[in-house]
């Protein structure tokens, strides 16, 4: 059994223009101590996935059906109170910005003590001495003086460390990490990834890593999934979807990184924008902006199959490189007919040249 | 692309004060921001200078500086032959037509009480360009230039995706028809096959349109993708510049072989070694003595931090690149 499955969730939100269907029957599974990536444009359902497992999808949302069981509990059918308890101790939050996540007014070490008391049962003193811990694990100099400083006085990137320190307090199993670097410096950047990677090793701690940033994902996770209008449309390791991409949004997706050292005049793109998820394509969601649609696309809405035989692949499943996609489950005429390069580590230019077709 | 400089900017400083308030005046408690302190560089007709740096290094101030949406603390900017800094707003106003910006949120940069066709139109008004039945079919001839469609033109800003939004931004940046533009991060708040979308419309515009760029990011994979020379920025000054792909290749500032390193690779099995800078970029109201960039800098030596002012920019090669670092070579035993 895996640490956390995540399975068939949908989750919709009743607005007045109609009903969002921003989580479409998704289903992933990690486990302890794992990286695992979410990845894909803004709309795609990334932080709606995330705030669903923590139960904070608020109305007009609601999480319609599916199952997420953490440790073996299913997290839907326990209480508010029982929910409480998890939020923050077991299963942790990161998120994008920093700034609007902690409170102006209090100083930085009481709202890390404040998760430890909530939690822990612990005395005003023991809860300070292990806020002054987590600080000095996430890298903050001078804990005890940083302690009673408050937020304005930390730089975006030590305000993401506070975050960080604030989300470790109470050893959780899993952090979520929605966009954690988004708002920082690319050198800040490298500094956070590198903690979170310590720390990951450091406390066996899963990490479930949403980003729409293709190169974080890379560098720090183990498997991953990529999403589009609210559905998965490939799962795998890292590996996998990196040299072997088998769904055209993911590939789409990767052309369109602009990479140093790469040759290319122009950056591929993919044309038009995310469908309104209110109004979903009929279909496959991604058959309006798909370069090898077909006339069975608009009307077929593809299964997640392995990719290797074709096969429905039915709930988390850890193991399978999985894409939905028509070609396949043999629905499509044509074929996928693309390239990927793999730049050589030396810089050197590539030619290296995988003609993939199935 | 000639050689020709179209924008030369000397010695510009933009400094900004913190006693602006009572208490600060009363108490005395006077400080400065040294956002931009001695930039020299030149634009070239047709060509795209990128400028880099992490926030706070005074990137954008010098953008804002540049086209006289700040006045400079000294120093000049010469476009055709005259000191923008010396006009007084109405000399200016001419100018204006010729230089443009693109700023960083198309959120934020729309007024979102006005349609899409008066937010365009609004530049044919002020420098009584067309008007009636011309500006509607002007406006229309730009909207379909940058990709969207006369549908578009009675619209507000909120129907607007991101990437769309961007794409009004430059449409109204062109209506007057200029010759440079300040494009201050365009891509920084769009998802990345969008920022593809407009990386390529900037491009094709400049090869229609004959435009120069000043090409503000933090991001230096894009600006490669873009720039013809690059510019890095460290603390208000201007520590290395040249063309990109010798900016790509060593020689390199430690500075900006710690940015290129930091950036992640897209590939899951790339293994480089990775410069990981300590700490974040000083106040720019009390910088670091001597070199700036010596309190981070993966090869500091003894005498850093006691130069009188930051090292000068140097030629390395043939003179079109330069580092403002004497020790740059020890960078390739990092």
């Amino acid at each position: 059994m895996a640490l956390l499955e995540v399975e068939n969730l949908e989750t919709r939100f009743y607005t007045e223009e109609g009903v969002v269907q921003a989580v479409n029957d998704v289903s992933y599974a990690i486990d302890s101590g794992e990286a695992f990536g979410v990845v894909g444009e803004s709309g795609a359902g990334k932080s709606v996935t995330s705030l669903s497992l923590m139960r904070l999808i608020e109305n007009p949302g609601r999480i319609e059906s599916g199952e997420i069981r953490f440790k073996g509990r299913d997290l839907l059918s326990l209480s508010d109170e029982e929910m409480r308890e998890l939020r923050g101790n077991e299963i942790a939050m990161v998120f994008q910005d920093p700034l609007t996540a902690l409170n102006p007014v209090y100083t930085i070490g009481e709202q890390i003590a404040e998760a430890v008391r909530l939690h822990r049962d612990a005395t005003d003193a023991e809860a300070r001495e292990r806020a002054i811990e987590v600080l000095d694990a996430v890298g903050i100099p001078d804990p005890e003086e940083r302690y009673d400083q408050y937020p304005h006085e930390f730089s975006g990137g030590m305000q993401q460390r506070v975050i960080i320190a604030i989300a470790l307090s109470c050893d959780p199993d899993l952090l979520i990490c929605d966009e954690p670097t988004t708002a920082l410096d690319v050198t800040i950047e490298a500094q956070i990834l590198e903690l979170l990677q310590d720390l990951s090793e450091e406390f066996d701690m899963a990490i479930q890593f949403i980003t729409h940033d293709l190169g974080v994902v890379a560098e720090i996770c183990d498997r991953m999934m990529v999403m589009y209008a609210g559905e998965v449309v490939e799962q795998g390791t890292v590996e996998e979807i990196y040299y072997e991409p088998q769904h055209p949004y993911t590939v789409g997706l990767m052309s369109s990184i602009p990479r140093v050292g790469s040759e290319r005049d122009e950056l591929d793109t993919i044309p038009g924008t995310m469908p309104d998820l209110v109004k979903l394509p009929t279909g496959c969601s991604f058959h309006p902006r798909c370069p090898y649609a077909e006339e069975a696309c608009t009307r077929l809405d593809p299964q997640l199959v392995d990719v290797d035989t074709g096969r429905p692949v039915d709930g988390p499943d850890r193991t399978t490189h999985s894409a939905a996609c028509l070609a396949h489950s043999g629905e499509l005429d044509g074929e996928l007919t693309y390239s990927v390069d793999i730049v050589e580590e030396t810089e050197t230019e590539d030619t290296d040249t995988v003609e993939d077709t199935q | 692309m000639s050689t020709e400089p179209l924008i030369r900017v000397d010695d510009l400083k933009k400094h900004y004060t913190t006693d602006e308030g009572f208490l600060d005046r009363l108490f005395g408690d006077k400080r400065l921001v040294q956002a931009v302190d001695g930039v020299d560089f030149e634009v070239r007709e047709g060509e795209t200078l990128g400028l880099v740096g992490e926030s706070g290094c005074g990137k954008s101030s010098l953008g804002r500086t540049m086209l006289g949406l700040e006045s400079p603390t000294a120093g000049s900017v010469h476009y055709d032959g005259v000191d923008l800094t010396e006009l007084s707003e109405s000399e200016m106003r001419p100018y204006r037509t010729d230089l443009q910006f693109i700023f960083q949120n198309p959120f934020a940069s729309l007024n979102p009480r006005l349609t899409v066709e008066d937010i365009i139109g609004e530049a044919f008004d002020i420098h009584d360009i067309a008007s009636g039945e011309e500006r509607h079919e002007k406006v229309v001839e730009l909207l379909e230039t940058v990709g969207l469609s006369e549908s578009h033109a009675t619209r507000y800003p909120h129907e607007f995706s991101g990437g769309q939004r961007q794409r009004i931004g430059i449409a109204r940046a062109l209506a007057v028809d200029p010759q440079f533009i300040v494009c201050d991060e365009p891509v920084s708040a769009l998802d990345v096959s969008v920022q593809a979308q407009i990386l390529n419309l900037l491009e094709d515009l400049q090869d229609e349109f004959g435009l120069s760029y000043l090409f503000i990011a933090h991001d230096l994979s894009v600006v490669e993708h873009i720039a013809d020379r690059i510019a890095v920025m460290y603390l208000g000054e201007v520590v290395e510049i040249g063309p990109t792909e010798e900016i790509f290749s060593p020689p390199y500032h430690p500075y900006t072989y710690s940015l290129l390193s930091a950036i992640p690779e897209p590939d899951p099995l790339w293994d480089g070694d990775r410069v990981i800078l300590e700490g974040t970029v000083p106040s720019p109201t009390n910088p670091p003595s001597g070199c700036k960039f010596h309190t981070r800098c993966p090869i500091v030596q003894e005498d850093c931090s006691t130069w009188d002012e930051h090292p000068d920019l140097e030629p390395v090669d043939d003179g079109e690149h330069q580092i403002a670092c004497p020790y740059h070579e020890r960078v390739g035993a990092i």
